[in-house]
């Protein structure tokens, strides 16, 4: 399939000339298209921020909702039709930091979602403050000594709950983040890609050239079926690793689970009501049964 | 030894008093469905503390021939289960009480009760077996009282234990028998005069509290999808709901916050589900963000609110209908809402269930307000009627040139969903354009609000009329809304005047149009509300242009007794 399926023709794109997301929003529409997923049984859920306006410009049906809360509606849109392919795509403060309790419980619950997040490690859209992601020293308008709270870990935390699937991925690489991708996206359970870029406005000490500096590909020595091994890849800070560090194939997802309760694996908008099993219930409150 | 005043004798109060985990709630269980079954009218209500064990917890039950609704301060029977429960009821006990307990119980207090009759509860059960039996004893003390045949009750208990082994059945059954024994020997000794409390027509009925009226109500709507948060007093509607996923098909969810509840609820309707958010006022604090979602997205949600008082945590097992203004302004930005507050259990079912139906026939929140007092009281209630119950679907299967925001006359634009139809749907949280798509056109932006705002017409033409009640030509009124309505009308009973009715509100927002005509016809309007600033009578004020400056308010966190209000109607009205 051709990636242009997903063009949207001649759109106003918010992003700065030179954003990582260009990349990103590129290289996604390419491993979509290599998948033959239609825009029609896509649906991408995103937040509030320059990352989350992705779903605007590519065709796709789209989710854009509050600051930090993409999480929940993709939980719930893909359990109320898990024919959808759904993909959660925000940033890194709209993740991990607006939504970082969704992030916890999400990943606890499994559901066959892929998340992506754009992390350029500050915050663009309200003009270059710390991120959940920024490093220690990192000097904003607010964080005027530099930033001294621990970064957030993203992958570190999502392994420590075992998460099904974990990835890294850096935006300038477009050819090994579709691979990335790809494998998230087909990967049945909640995968999450984190994915390096720069901020061309805000970030001037994480920049494209220091992600090449600072960053190597795991290799096939790296067993990404062993939890620890990728727990200490994640915690690794010189170089950064990237690629797959952990997958665990062996957990039900969200929808499975929900529906062996609900005994149903029908979308919930061709549900329909009982109206024997709703008189009996009633009936069920009658003090002399029957 | 006085029995009971004659006047009560066909309409009697029994109150069970002790700590959290004495068994209280296994009484109330088995009695309230016993006398049921034997065919009298049952009311029930508690008030308990927001703790597991300990503490002081009572209920009420009310036995009578005639339809009981309402919770009176009166006792005629109290059961108090610990030497506290006295204390904590000292103001509701009169000479003419009598009181059943174990003779350790109540000696402290032995002065001060004039009509004790000495019923050794634990001891009996001991010699069952265990002293678990004590509320099963006096579950056949009180049965054998009221003239329940003896089957009746064994046949009950036996139901209800059927679960477990036979020796602990048998036990239960000898428990019961046992402790009827007593009740019958009291009843045949003219100590406790009990007559008429049985009715015909009654044993059809069911018995059942507010959770369960609005949980039915969500099933009944075509409720499929429930993400929620425990929290008091709303709890009882997500357990329903989560125990009859299986045989309704609802996915039940135990979110982490109440703020992913919202959401969840929302992008389940955006895919094709139709989405309970129940919660109360701290919880749907939390929501608010995402009620504004619903608003600008133009999503369908219903929510439970089931209202406690406070501010913050207030007093988490308590009453109150503090959160009407709460539920009105809620959310950022200007957008249309509707808000139901049910009075019957009945119309917590029904309201419940339209309120799905027009949640997504406008595309708008529709608030079901309850609290705790409506939750947790229970009544029987002929079976609801599932003749005119439709779940009513407003989606539409899209083309391949869908737009989710199409401009119409009447500001409702057909709703598609991701997955059936070729068509895109694309929601935006921002301001948007005919597609869904992000928009900074500022002319635009007039004209979706505009949109938005125009459907509150369409809302306008469905709005629930208040009930009237039992006269048209009135001098003087009574106005009240939500849970309040049974206790307010049997105060007005009491009054025995002709020139008094009720107005109660089962839809508070939009307010009904004739509301000013209604209040402009009495000479004197009193306002009862379970708040402390009259906030259904500020708007009122606001949406009728009336102000009513006599009001009868309460918020200690208990609901109203029927004699409260009528005395202060009396206060006001003589």
């Amino acid at each position: 399939m051709n990636k242009e399926i997903f063009d949207m023709g001649r759109i106003d794109i918010a992003w700065c000339p030179g954003c990582g997301n260009y990349a990103i929003l590129k290289t996604l529409k390419q491993a979509l298209a290599e998948l033959e997923i239609l825009p029609a049984n896509l649906v991408v859920v995103s937040g509030i921020g320059q990352a989350a306006k992705a779903p605007h410009y590519f065709k796709t049906n789209v989710f854009n909702g509050l600051h930090g809360r993409a999480l929940g509606p993709a939980v719930a849109i893909k359990a109320a039709n898990p024919s959808l392919v759904v993909i959660a795509e925000s940033g890194d403060g709209d993740m991990y930091g607006e939504g970082g309790n969704h992030f916890l419980h999400t990943i606890r619950r499994n559901p066959d979602i892929t998340n992506i997040v754009h992390n350029n490690m500050v915050y663009g859209l309200t003009k270059g403050q710390a991120s959940p992601t920024s490093p220690i020293g990192f000097k904003t308008p607010v964080q005027v000594n530099g930033v001294f709270l621990e970064p957030f870990n993203p992958l570190a935390v999502a392994i420590a709950l075992d998460a099904s699937f974990v990835a890294r991925a850096f935006a300038g690489d477009i050819e090994q983040t579709k691979e990335i991708i790809k494998k998230a996206i087909t990967h049945k359970g909640y995968a999450l890609v984190d994915i390096f870029q720069p901020c061309v406005t805000y970030n001037k000490l994480n920049t494209n050239q220091w992600f090449k500096d600072n960053t190597y590909y795991l290799d096939d020595s790296h067993d990404p079926h062993n939890r620890i091994e990728a727990f200490k890849k994640a915690i690794e800070t010189y170089k950064l690793p990237l690629g797959i560090f952990y997958v665990n194939e062996d957990k039900k997802t969200f929808e499975e689970n929900v529906g062996e309760l609900t005994k149903s694996n029908k979308p919930l908008f061709e549900y329909e009501l009982d109206m024997k099993k709703l008189s009996d219930s009633i009936e069920r409150f009658k003090s002399v049964s029957k | 030894m006085k029995g009971l005043t004659p006047d009560s004798r066909s309409d009697v109060s029994v109150v069970l008093c002790g700590q959290a985990g004495q068994g209280i709630q296994t009484v109330e269980k088995l009695l309230t469905r016993i006398l049921c079954a034997a065919g009298c009218n049952v009311f029930a209500t508690k008030e308990y503390m927001s703790r597991v064990r300990g503490g002081a917890n009572s209920t009420e039950i009310r036995v009578s021939a005639s339809p009981v609704r309402a919770y009176i301060d009166r006792i005629d029977i109290l059961i108090p289960l610990n030497k506290g429960a006295i204390e904590h009821v000292a103001d509701r006990i009169s000479p003419e009480t009598i009181v059943l307990a174990e003779e350790e119980t109540v000696s402290a207090n032995a002065g001060k009760l004039s009509n004790v009759i000495n019923v050794p509860f634990t001891k009996i059960a001991a010699g069952i077996g265990s002293a678990v039996y004590s509320n099963v004893v006096a579950t056949g003390t009180l049965a054998a009282i009221f003239g329940v045949e003896l089957q009746t009750v064994v046949d009950y208990v036996k139901q209800n234990f059927s679960a477990k082994s036979p020796e602990i059945i048998g036990n239960n059954v000898e428990a019961t028998k046992a402790g009827f024994k007593i009740g019958a020997e009291l009843r045949a000794s003219g100590r406790i005069k009990i007559a008429g409390t049985f009715t015909a027509g009654v044993k059809n009925d069911i018995f059942l509290n507010g959770g369960e009226a609005v949980a039915l109500g969500a099933i009944a709507g075509g409720c499929n999808f429930i993400a929620a948060y425990p929290m008091s007093p709303s709890t009882p509607v997500l357990v329903f709901l989560a125990q009859h996923a299986g045989e309704f098909g609802i996915i039940a969810e135990q979110a982490e916050d109440e703020i992913a509840g919202m959401n969840m609820a929302i992008g389940a309707w955006y895919a094709g589900g139709r989405a309970l958010a129940s919660t109360s006022g701290g919880g749907f604090a939390l929501m608010i963000e995402g009620l504004s979602l619903a608003g600008m997205l133009e999503s369908p949600v219903v929510v439970h609110l089931a209202q406690r008082p406070g501010p913050a945590t207030g007093l988490p097992t308590r009453t109150e209908q503090a959160d009407l203004e709460l539920a009105l302004y809620a959310g950022h930005g200007e957008f249309p809402r509707i808000i139901y507050a049910p009075g019957k259990l009945e119309d917590a079912f029904y309201l419940t269930q339209k309120a799905f139906n027009l949640a997504d026939k406008f595309q708008v929140p529709v608030f079901v307000l309850t609290d705790q007092y409506l939750i947790d009281s229970y009544y029987n209630t002929p079976p609801f009627d599932l003749s005119g119950v439709k779940v009513e679907k407003h989606i539409i299967k899209t083309n391949k040139d869908y737009i989710r925001y199409a401009l119409t006359e009447n500001g409702i634009s057909p709703r598609g969903i991701p997955g059936y139809g070729e068509g895109l749907v694309v929601v935006d949280s921002d301001e948007h354009d005919q597609e869904g798509h992000i928009t900074e056109d500022l002319q635009l932006r007039t004209r979706m609000v505009d949109k938005r705002l125009k459907k509150l017409e369409l809302i306008k033409k469905e709005i629930e009329p208040p009930e009237l009640w039992p006269a048209q030509d009135y001098k003087k009124l009574v106005v009240c809304w939500g849970s309040t309505y049974d206790v307010v009308k049997e105060a007005i009973l009491r009054l025995k005047r002709k020139d008094v009715s009720l107005l109660h509100y089962n839809q508070v927002y939009p307010l009904h149009p004739e509301t000013a005509g209604f209040l402009k016809k009495a000479e004197t309007v009193v306002i009862v509300e379970n708040n402390a600033t009259s906030q259904f009578g500020k708007l009122i004020k606001l949406y009728a242009g009336i102000d009513i400056d006599k009001k009868i308010l309460k918020y200690n966190g208990l609901s109203f007794s029927v004699e409260e209000v009528a005395d202060g109607l009396k206060k006001i009205l003589d």
